[in-house]
């Protein structure tokens, strides 16, 4: 297990805690405090010194909220530098931001290029109006085309759209109508999320209080299903649950990092990190997060070490999540499980279904097996 | 002799028979307010909440009457329901009258006649007594005239009541010790006494409650009980007071107790004759017959490693209740586990409610089942109380299950949808009598086994609770029965087989299917619920497969919380029941075990 870890080069994750207004489905961590930002920058370069010691080289660079495209050129550039300074970077490591499509304006984009980001990753969620206002987004619909025009002239060739489906009262047709408002723009990257009520949100609260009506499962299961037909037929990989890629080369790096018990470093508030033992994970505050840098000390609010049984668990689940699937002997020698040997009796159902793929060696999930992988990963 | 009054109070459920004990325990003097707690003689938790009394108890009351002089009544309490009938008509035995308990708001009712038949049976004085006169619903006259005309009582005898209100107790009591006969008996002769209880002391052994028709006993004598010739040496002989009050000795026409060294309640047979060793009566009393258990079911427990638990309760258990019968039985679906056999769906009832709260032990019962006859080809004959037990069917020749009389009184609006349930349940040679203006008995013969499949629950809500049944057992009929196996895609469940009349059979099996469908959560596959009889299908349902539960979003690294959830989801499917590649969780179990049968 340690050396798989020590191979793996590990991905930076930088939360930009900050938006200007609340979407109501989002549980990410954010706070509309704009003022504080240059608090928080100042935090987070010390934060980065005190784990400069411990992980050297990243490959993947990923800010993320948020809204890192709140922030102004300048200070995306010292985030960058502070980075350089701190760690060593591969000589070509994917640098991705996060943006609203509001914020994209030629000024901005010229920037963040310039200053190494190569990857962007723009919250659309959606080309229909309607769908846009009940996700609370700030942003239009002309902001959303001017945003993806503007992208390209600075030549940003590795775009990802995030696009949200299965909002209450949304027909297959409007989903797919947007759908191919997207493919219209050939974006590189795709991530289709179908709509969840988290408990803790304004979102969650009013669907606990039956304000609204989720879409049942046979119908998110079909806008799984046509959404992964669509794009394949697009030309598009379907690599993992919600992500699609227009070729291998296109994939997001970083996020399969989550995916395959890379390790990652997680900076900012409620960041999490993981060095293939360990996972912790940081205040889920701005405030306690600040405090805890200003005493000295490294702002975690908790950490967990790993069993074999506990990572073997993720790996399962992960595997059923991505196209790269399991390859068994892998899996054996990392988890010690012999998946094929203790479960081929139901592996083989799983085949005969059509949820899995079984080649040599090595499963691969289908669509039909994705839109089932947290069960799977209970097999 | 001439001071003892030994008596009972028989009622219909709920009629008031325990807070009338505690009435006249109070009135005597043999408590005082402070110390007072509702239903005395219910010294169970369930016996008190549930306000019924299971096991019969006795205590004996100091009375000094208006005549100035003083008397003893022996007052033995009657178990109230129909599952143990025989201990009530042991206990009435035990008497020379009783008071015939009747609500003043319901009137009579069907276990009023019932036992009354039994009070009569034994040539007991009875007193009628109207209780709940303070209700706002209370018709005394309407009660009257049915003493009159469906019991064939004086009505002018009939004492008027409330127990609850602490009125008209002083006009029962002298009613006690003036209209029922003093016991008679010859303190001479060879000892012959009535085992009409026994309960377990755990220092003590079995404590014998008995009343002695003739003869005497006391400490250091051998006793012999008739019918099975055990004997035993006597250590204490007493009375009931509030507790156990040692004398000398008991004397014909006393009630009292016998300690002697018995291990288990199961060793003393209650209606059973007890009598000297060295000088035995000529005959044993009459109306001794054996414990037969009518209904069978198998307790598991829920968590396989509580087996030795439930094993160690039962065996706890069984010393207090010799009616209860078990033995091992084990299962593919529910595992190790015990077969049980009951007096009927009550006594069930309470044993399975006594394990769960005095053992604190989870148990999943077993479709009740009555105990069928086969006679097989080769002429040899097998009882099978247990589904797993069928025989071969080409084996069988004929199938014979047990049937019962019911009596069922209903206000008359009700007959036609009464009738209607009890042919549905197969009942026959119905008799219809009126017993009063809108009051009708219903008397039908019908299988046990329907009577402990949901017919107590409907026949309560067809009749809007105005209705009440009893029932006895008459013989073995012929029957066309057949054994209903439940498939889960392909594999038996064994605990859910089930021998039903082949015309129950489709209805059956669908009912289990469709409650196992709502029950068992969508898996991956689709799941094919079957009914069968041999390799014939005939009910089947489907549990189509659920095609999506993934999380949409996984990244940001918080990786662990949603590890967490398939932790805990995982040790849920580990509680599950595998059958073949389909998790059943328990629940589902008890669903369907429980609407197949009559709470």
């Amino acid at each position: 297990m340690n050396t798989l870890n020590v191979i793996k080069t590990p991905g930076l994750y930088i939360h930009i805690p900050f938006c200007l207004s609340k979407c109501p489905y989002c549980d990410f961590y954010s706070s509309t405090s704009v003022s504080l930002i240059p608090y928080f920058l100042n935090g987070l370069f010390k934060e980065m010194e005190r784990h400069s010691h411990r992980f050297k080289r990243f490959d993947t660079i990923y800010l993320g909220g948020g809204t890192p495209s709140l922030l102004t050129p300048k200070q995306l550039e010292s985030i960058l530098m502070e980075v350089r300074k701190n760690f060593h970077l591969t000589s070509t490591p994917e640098i991705t931001m996060e943006a609203n499509p509001a914020d994209l304006n030629p000024v901005l984009l010229e920037s963040i290029r310039g200053i190494g980001i190569n990857r962007l990753n723009i919250g659309i969620q959606s080309f229909d109006e309607r769908v846009l206002r009940f996700l609370g987004r700030r942003h239009s619909l002309n902001q959303v085309i001017s945003a993806i025009e503007a992208s390209r002239k600075v030549k940003f060739n590795n775009i990802g759209f995030d696009l949200i489906y299965g909002v209450p009262g949304q027909e297959m047709d409007s989903w797919l109508q947007t759908l191919r408002q997207a493919l219209d723009f050939s974006p590189e990257h795709l991530s289709c999320y179908q709509l969840t009520f988290e408990p803790e949100t304004p979102l969650g609260r009013r669907f606990q209080a039956r304000e609204f009506h989720a879409p049942g499962d046979d119908l998110t299961h079909q806008f799984f299903i046509e959404t992964s037909n669509v794009l394949s037929e697009a030309g598009y990989i379907h690599y993992e649950v919600s992500n699609f890629a227009r070729g291998m080369e296109h994939t997001s790096k970083h996020n399969q990092k989550y995916w395959d018990h890379s390790p990652y470093l997680g900076l900012g508030p409620s960041a999490h990190s993981f060095d293939g033992h360990q996972r912790w994970w940081n205040h889920r505050s701005l405030a306690q997060y600040l405090d805890e840098i200003q005493r000295g000390n490294l702002p975690i609010e908790g950490k967990e070490t790993l069993t074999l049984e506990q990572l073997r668990l993720e790996a399962l689940y992960f595997g059923f999540r991505t196209k790269k699937g399991i390859h068994f002997d892998h899996f054996k020698d990392r988890y010690a499980f012999d998946l094929w040997m203790e479960k081929k009796e139901i592996l083989r159902r799983l085949k005969a279904e059509g949820f899995l793929l079984i080649q040599h060696d090595h499963l691969s999930p289908t669509p039909q097996g994705f839109a089932l992988s947290d069960s799977l990963a209970l097999l | 002799m001439k001071h003892i009054r030994n008596f009972s109070i028989i009622a219909h459920i709920d009629h008031g028979k325990s807070t009338l004990a505690d009435r006249l325990i109070q009135y005597t003097g043999m408590v005082d307010e402070r110390n007072f707690k509702d239903q005395i003689l219910d010294t169970m938790e369930i016996e008190r909440e549930r306000g019924i009394t299971i096991k019969s108890q006795a205590i004996s009351l100091p009375y000094q009457a208006q005549d100035g002089e003083d008397y003893l009544l022996n007052l033995i309490d009657t178990p109230g329901h129909v599952d143990f009938s025989y201990e009530v008509s042991r206990a009435l035995a035990s008497c020379e009258g009783v008071l015939l308990l009747i609500d003043a708001a319901q009137g009579v009712q069907a276990q009023t006649l019932a036992n009354l038949y039994l009070a009569m049976e034994n040539n007991l004085e009875i007193i009628p007594v109207i209780n709940k006169i303070d209700l706002p619903t209370a018709d005394v006259d309407r009660v009257l005239e049915q003493i009159d005309s469906e019991l064939g009582l004086d009505p002018f005898s009939a004492l008027k009541c409330s127990a609850k209100e602490g009125i008209g107790i002083e006009e029962i009591i002298e009613a006690i010790v003036c209209r029922i006969p003093p016991p008679k008996g010859k303190p001479d002769s060879p000892l012959a006494a009535l085992i009409f209880d026994a309960q377990y002391d755990p220092f003590r052994g079995t404590v014998i409650h008995c009343r002695l028709f003739d003869g005497t006993v006391k400490a250091g004598e051998i006793i012999r009980f008739m019918s099975n010739q055990a004997v035993y040496k006597v250590e204490e002989v007493g009375r009931f007071l509030l507790t156990r009050q040692k004398r000398d000795r008991l004397s014909a026409g006393e009630v009292g107790y016998i300690l002697a060294g018995v291990k288990t309640v199961s060793d003393v047979h209650i209606g059973d004759t007890i009598t000297l060793d060295d000088q035995p009566c000529d005959a044993p009393l009459p109306g001794f017959k054996e414990f037969k258990p009518v209904v069978f079911s198998s307790i598991y427990p829920i968590a396989p490693e509580d087996y030795e638990d439930l094993a160690v309760a039962l065996e706890k258990y069984k010393l207090n209740d010799a009616a209860f019968v078990y033995q091992k039985d084990s299962s593919i679906a529910l595992g190790q586990g015990f077969r049980c056999g009951f007096l009927g769906l009550l006594h069930l009832e309470i044993v399975q409610e006594r394990l769960e709260r005095e053992y604190d032990l989870s148990i999943i019962l077993s479709v009740p089942s009555v105990r069928y006859r086969f006679t097989l080809k080769d002429g040899s004959t097998v009882y099978v109380d247990n589904p797993a037990h069928y025989p071969d069917p080409g084996s069988i020749e004929r199938g014979e299950e047990p049937y019962i009389r019911a009596t069922l009184i209903l206000p008359e609006r009700y007959l036609g949808a009464v009738m209607k349930l009890c042919m549905e349940k197969r009942g026959e040679n119905s008799k219809l009598n009126y017993l009063g203006p809108g009051r009708v008995e219903l008397i039908y013969e019908m299988p046990l086994a329907e009577v402990i499949y949901d017919f107590y629950n409907r026949f309560k809500s067809i009749t809007q609770g105005y209705g009440s049944f009893d029932y006895d057992v008459l013989d073995y009929r012929e029957s066309n029965l057949v054994l209903v196996d439940i498939l889960v895609n392909g594999e038996k469940v064994d605990a859910l087989s089930q021998i039903v009349h082949r015309d129950q059979a489709r209805p059956r099996a669908l009912g289990v299917c469709e409650k196992l469908k709502e029950e068992i959560p969508r898996q991956m596959f689709k799941v094919a619920i079957q009914g069968a009889i041999g390799g014939e299908i005939i009910a089947r349902t489907t549990i189509s497969p659920f095609r999506k539960d993934v999380t949409a979003k996984c990244y940001g690294g918080d990786i662990t919380r949603k590890r967490k959830l398939l932790e805990k989801q995982k040790k849920g499917k580990k509680r599950m029941k595998m059958i073949g590649s389909v998790s059943i969780p328990q629940s589902a179990f008890l669903a369907v075990l429980k609407s197949d049968t009559d709470s």
